[in-house]
């Protein structure tokens, strides 16, 4: 009886080691520079093929009252942990400012209020994180190419930066979109949820709504809206959080 | 014209088939990482309440996942490059069986091929072990090659194009047809696993009939019977 669980053992060592074989090898693979460059390549294909498959400004689906979920899960960061932030919380963001700045011949600094004051767009639309969970929710605000439009983007401007509030590991966390999504008609700065002001753990007072890309995408926390030529001096260089410490990829579309 | 004596599998059916066979082991152990990411499985649009989840799936282990540790970013960009290889190669082997007539001379079922008779036929022979020489494909063989190109294959690349935010808004009824976007990612894990499932029984019957000889063939062409140059 002895060889018995020897030969188990054995046989699932080779599996394992089967298993294994292009596993390691993919593992090793990754971390040279042609396979690296292949992937953000592949970044490229994604972004180019969605693009050309469905107009720019194609709209993301949008649902019916009653084929919400009960709520939009929180993720990342759902709490913002400073002695400001928390009494601006508790008394409905009396002093919340958005800058929009950069690369704009009109810099605004907006109060609530003044972001309600502007059309309003309300959707109901799903979002979906890297993780593969999805939640469906009512989202109202103030479209991003209105406040671009008043702050007059000047034709340098590539990219548009979201500045947040919150820090994940000791690390601003922001966010960047071209232009295409920027100016795409559901890409709002959410301030309600479901009817009631955005909750903490979504993002309150201020989110960033990019319908066609996954949750990480969707900036929490807002407190500048940027206009950039480029990365190269933000933080890591790859144009968001979960970019620079994951090497999660920019578009985020797939 | 000189042909060689004409072969048993064309050389893009062999390279099909290899390249198919790596793009598909690196999916599916980059898809068991991207798996430890949400472990739940729901039906509908939406689904992030894993006490609502039709299935709770299990932490896949380091060695059974690409890379060999918990990296959902990384995971993604081997699956979604490999994808490409996965979804083209179908295509082109799509259009090549179809002009060489792989598909109708070797994978198309009669209607004998569907009678229980055939399938106890070609269980019985294949009872022995061993090479069974270079005839056309069996009635089991016919119907579940058929299934996995047909179907499975097919299958697997509309639900993951299916859960794509920026592949849905050129698609919207892909996704509506599969029964929204949950429903889309559980039909895309179901699916997997049945295609590994039946790469297992594919490799127990290489195995089972000469293997050797029946890779051999796989890299070479080997021959079609009965060939007058054979």
């Amino acid at each position: 009886m002895p060889e018995k669980p020897v030969t188990a053992i054995k046989r699932r060592s080779l599996l394992a080691g089967l298993a294994a074989m292009p596993a390691a090898a993919c593992t090793e693979l990754a971390e040279t520079k042609p396979v690296g460059d292949l992937f953000d390549a592949a970044e490229g294909w994604h972004r180019a093929a969605h693009r050309s498959l469905a107009a720019r400004q194609a709209l993301a689906p949008e649902y019916a009252p009653d084929e919400r979920s009960p709520d939009v899960k929180g993720n990342g960061t759902v709490s913002v942990e400073t002695p400001e932030y928390q009494e601006q919380l508790a008394k409905g963001f009396p002093d919340w400012r958005l800058e929009v700045r950069g690369l704009v011949d009109n810099p605004l600094s907006l109060s609530l209020a003044d972001l309600k004051a502007l059309p309003q767009r309300t959707q109901i639309t799903r979002h979906d994180c890297v993780e593969g969970w999805s939640a469906i929710g009512e989202w109202k605000g103030p479209k991003l190419s209105d406040l671009l439009d008043q702050a007059r983007v000047s034709d340098k401007a590539n990219f548009i930066v979201f500045r947040c509030a919150d820090v994940l590991y000791n690390r601003d966390y922001y966010e960047s979109v071209d232009m295409v999504d920027a100016y795409h008609p559901q890409t709002i700065i959410a301030h309600e949820l479901n009817g009631e002001p955005l909750p903490e753990k979504n993002g309150a007072p201020l989110r960033a709504r990019i319908e066609r890309q996954l949750g990480y995408k969707h900036a929490k926390y807002l407190t500048a809206i940027e206009a950039v030529a480029s990365f190269d001096d933000l933080y890591g260089g790859k144009g968001g959080f979960w970019e620079d410490t994951g090497d999660y990829q920019w578009y985020a579309g797939i | 014209m000189n042909k060689g004596p004409a072969k048993r599998h064309a050389l893009t059916t062999r390279l099909w088939h290899w390249t198919n066979a790596a793009a598909f082991v690196v999916l599916f152990m980059s898809g068991l990482n991207i798996s430890n990411a949400h472990r739940a499985l729901y039906w509908g649009d939406y689904g992030y309440d894993m006490s609502e989840a039709w299935l709770i799936v299990t932490r896949f282990p380091a060695w059974m996942t690409i890379p060999q540790r918990y990296d959902l970013a990384e995971a993604r960009d081997w699956h979604n490059l490999s994808a490409w290889i996965f979804a083209l190669g179908l295509l082109v082997m799509w259009a090549m069986s179809l002009v060489n007539r792989h598909f109708a001379r070797d994978i198309a079922t009669s209607l004998n091929d569907w009678r229980p008779a055939a399938w106890r036929a070609a269980i019985k022979e294949h009872a022995q072990p061993g090479d069974h020489g270079d005839k056309s494909y069996n009635a089991v063989q016919k119907i579940s090659y058929g299934l996995v190109l047909g179907i499975g294959l097919p299958l697997m690349i509309a639900t993951g194009l299916a859960i794509s935010p920026g592949f849905e808004v050129s698609a919207p009824w892909l996704v509506e047809g599969l029964g929204g976007r949950q429903s889309a990612r559980s039909l895309h894990f179901l699916c997997a696993w049945g295609l590994a499932g039946f790469v297992a029984v594919h490799l127990v019957m290489v195995l089972w009939s000469g293997p050797l000889t029946q890779i051999g063939r796989m890299i070479t062409g080997g021959r079609r019977e009965g060939d007058a140059n054979a």
